[in-house]
C-alpha cells in the first residue's frame, strides 16, 4: 500500500473514532465541569443520585455472581455434556444478545403485571416484584446473561477434555478436577467474560426503565437518573451521573485491555 | 496386576469399535496393541482405564470386577498421546499432582517428585511450565506424573506418535528399561508394529474392532495367524496362495525349473540391507530383501531380467 493511501487510512479511521466515541464523550466532561466542580459535586452528593448509584452497583452484585456461575455451568454443559438439545441451549443463551432490552422489560412487565401469568401469584402473596428491586433484578440478569458463557465456550473447547481426564485417571474427582485442572485453564476467559457482564450492568438501560417505575430515590438507577435529570433540564446533575458511569467504563475497558493479553499467552 | 478383558463390545453410533474382545494380560508384563487406525486399540486401552463405558462385556483387574469403577477408582497411570500436561502447573506440579490428591505428607511428595523427576532424566526442569519443554520431555514429565501415585497398571496411548523419529526410538528404550526397573503391567497402543516388536513381551494385534492374534514378537513374524497379521506385521509378498517374507527370497541371474522371471524396477540401499523393487511376468509388483554382499555379487540394475525362489512360503486355509 502506498504512503499516502496508508495515511489516508488512517486520518478517516482516527475522524470516524473521533466523530463517534471521542466527541460526545469528551463533550459530556466538558459540560459537566461547565458550571464548576462544585456545582458537579453537589448534583453527585444529592441523596437521590448516591441511591442510584448504590442501586446500581447493587444489581451488578447480584448479576454478575449469578451470571459467572451460570455462565460456567451453561459453558460445561454445551461442550463437555453431549445431550439432546444442547445445540438450541447454546443458541437461546444468545438471546439476550439479539434481543432489544425494552422488549425484554416490557414482557417481563407482561410476566409479573397485575394480569400477567406470575403477577397473580406474587400479589396475592404480597410481594411487590414491578417497580421494586425483584423486577430490576431479573432485568438486569437478563441482559447480562449471555457474556460469560460466550468467553468460556470457545476456551473449553480449545482446552479439549484430555486434561480433565489425565486428572481423573489419576485420582481427583469432579469437583477436584473442576477446581484444580478446568478452572485454572479457562480462568482468563471466565474474568474477561465477568468484565464484559459487569459493564453491560452498569449500562443496563432499556429493560431496567421499562420495569422499574423510575421512582426517585427508590427505583432508580444511575443509567436512569441520567435520563431524568435531562429530562428536568437538570443538565450538569446528568452530565456529572454520566461522567462518573463514563470513568467506571474507562476502568473496565483498561482492565480488558490489560487481561486481554495475558489471555494469549497462558 | 493382571488385567482380564471378557467380551468386551463397543459402538460409536454405526461404528462397531470393538467386537467381542477378550484378551488376558499377565502381572508384570509390557504388552502392545498393535493395529491400523480405527482397529478399536485405543478404545480398548481406554475402557480399561475407565474413560470410555463397554456396551457390553468385563475388564477386571487383579481378578475383581472393575467394569463399573470410575477412573480414580482403578489405580491405572495413563498416558496420553498428546501429553495431556496441566499446562497451568510447573513440572513439578505436574509431577506432584496425584500425590497432593492422595493427601500425602509434604516431605513424602517433595522427595518422591525428585525420584521420578531423576528417573525421567528431568532434574532441573522442575520449575518450568510444560510449554517450556520439547515433545520428549513432555511426555516425560507425563509418564512421571502417571507414575507418581505408584499405580498398578500403566496404560500408554500412543505415547511415542507424536514425536520425531530419533526421539521415539530413544523414548522405546527408555520404556523397555523402566518397565524391567518397576515391573509394573504396562500395556500401550501403537499402529507401529517395528515399536511393538522392539518393546513389547506379548503382542496383540487387533483389527477392525477384533483381536487376530495374541503371540510373542517372535513367534507373530515367524507364524502369523492369518493373512491379516501376515501382512500387517512385516511385510509379506503374495504368490497365488502363499505369502513370502521379502528376505525369504533367492535371486539368481539364470533360471532353474522352480524359478520364476521378475524385473527389476528399483534398487533401494539401507545401508546393511538392500531393497528391491521387482514386477512379475504378470505386471505384479513385489519386494526382495538382500544384503549388501548379496546386491553387489549380483549386480542388480534398473530394467534387468532376474530369476526369484521362494525359500520359505506361508499358506493360510
Amino acid at each position: 500500500m502506498s504512503v499516502p493511501r496508508r495515511i489516508g487510512l488512517r486520518a478517516v479511521a482516527l475522524f470516524y473514532l473521533a466523530a463517534v466515541l471521542v466527541g460526545p464523550l469528551a463533550m459530556v466532561f466538558y459540560r459537566a465541569f461547565d458550571r464548576g466542580a462544585g456545582h458537579l459535586w453537589d448534583s453527585l452528593s444529592d441523596p437521590n443520585a448516591i441511591h442510584a448509584f448504590k442501586i446500581t452497583l447493587i444489581l451488578a452484585a447480584i448479576a454478575v455472581p449469578l451470571n459467572t456461575v451460570f455462565g460456567v455451568v451453561c459453558a460445561l454443559a454445551i461442550v463437555r455434556r453431549r445431550f439432546p438439545g444442547a445445540g438450541i441451549v447454546n443458541a437461546i443463551v444468545d438471546l439476550p444478545m439479539a434481543l432489544s432490552p425494552v422488549v425484554v422489560g416490557l414482557s417481563l412487565f407482561l410476566l409479573y403485571g397485575r394480569t400477567g401469568w406470575f403477577g397473580h401469584w406474587f400479589q396475592a402473596h404480597g410481594v411487590q416484584i414491578l417497580f421494586a428491586l425483584p423486577s430490576m433484578v431479573i432485568a438486569t440478569v437478563f441482559v447480562s446473561l449471555p457474556f460469560v458463557a460466550r468467553e468460556v465456550v470457545p476456551t473449553l473447547r480449545e482446552i479439549g477434555d484430555e486434561q480433565e481426564q489425565a486428572a481423573h485417571t489419576l485420582g481427583a474427582g469432579g469437583w477436584t478436577t473442576f477446581w484444580r485442572i478446568t478452572l485454572p485453564a479457562i480462568r482468563w476467559a471466565v474474568i474477561y467474560g465477568v468484565v464484559l457482564t459487569t459493564a453491560r450492568c452498569l449500562g443496563e438501560y432499556g429493560a431496567v426503565a421499562v420495569v422499574s417505575g423510575h421512582i426517585e430515590g427508590q427505583t432508580e438507577t444511575a443509567t436512569l437518573r441520567v435520563q431524568d435529570a435531562y429530562e428536568n433540564f437538570d443538565l450538569a446533575g446528568a452530565y456529572g451521573i454520566s461522567i462518573v458511569l463514563a470513568v467506571m467504563s474507562v476502568i473496565v475497558l483498561v482492565a480488558m485491555t490489560f487481561l486481554k493479553p495475558k489471555e494469549a499467552t497462558s | 496386576m493382571s488385567i482380564e478383558i471378557s467380551n468386551v463390545s463397543k459402538r460409536f453410533g454405526d461404528f462397531q469399535a470393538l467386537d467381542d474382545v477378550t484378551v488376558d494380560v499377565g502381572t508384570g508384563s509390557l504388552t502392545a496393541l498393535l493395529g491400523p487406525s480405527g482397529s478399536g486399540k485405543s478404545t480398548l486401552l481406554r475402557i480399561v482405564a475407565g474413560l470410555e463405558w463397554p456396551d457390553s462385556g468385563e475388564i477386571r483387574l487383579a481378578g475383581e470386577d472393575a467394569t463399573a469403577l470410575t477412573p480414580q477408582k482403578r489405580g491405572v497411570g495413563f498416558v496420553f498421546q498428546h501429553y495431556a500436561a496441566f499446562k497451568h502447573m510447573t513440572v513439578r506440579e505436574n509431577v506432584a499432582f496425584g500425590l497432593k490428591i492422595r493427601k500425602r505428607p509434604k516431605d513424602e511428595v517433595t522427595r518422591k517428585v525428585k525420584e521420578l523427576l531423576d528417573l525421567v532424566q528431568l532434574q532441573g526442569f522442575g520449575d518450568r511450565y510444560p510449554a517450556q519443554l520439547s515433545g520428549g520431555q513432555r511426555q516425560r514429565m507425563a509418564l512421571a506424573r502417571a507414575l507418581a501415585p505408584e499405580p498398578n497398571v500403566l496404560l500408554l496411548d500412543e505415547p511415542f506418535g507424536a514425536l520425531d523419529a530419533r526421539v521415539r526410538a530413544e523414548l522405546r528404550v527408555w520404556l523397555r528399561r523402566l518397565h524391567e526397573e518397576t515391573h509394573t503391567t504396562t500395556v500401550f497402543v501403537t499402529h507401529d508394529q517395528e515399536e511393538a516388536m522392539e518393546v513389547a513381551d506379548s503382542v496383540v494385534v487387533m483389527n477392525r474392532g477384533r483381536v487376530e492374534q495374541i503371540a510373542g514378537p517372535r513367534e507373530l513374524y515367524d507364524a502369523p495367524a492369518n493373512e491379516f497379521v501376515m501382512s500387517f506385521v512385516g511385510q509379506a509378498n503374495r504368490f497365488g496362495d502363499s505369502w513370502v517374507r521379502p528376505h525369504d527370497l533367492e535371486v539368481a541371474l539364470s533360471p532353474n525349473g522352480t524359478t520364476r522371471e521378475a524385473m527389476v524396477e528399483r534398487v533401494t540401499h539401507l545401508g546393511f540391507e538392500v531393497r528391491v523393487e521387482l514386477a512379475r511376468d504378470d505386471g505384479e509388483p513385489f519386494a526382495v530383501q538382500l544384503t549388501r554382499d548379496e546386491a553387489e555379487r549380483l549386480e542388480l540394475e534398473r530394467g534387468q531380467i532376474v530369476y526369484v525362489r521362494p525359500i520359505r512360503e506361508t499358506t493360510f486355509a
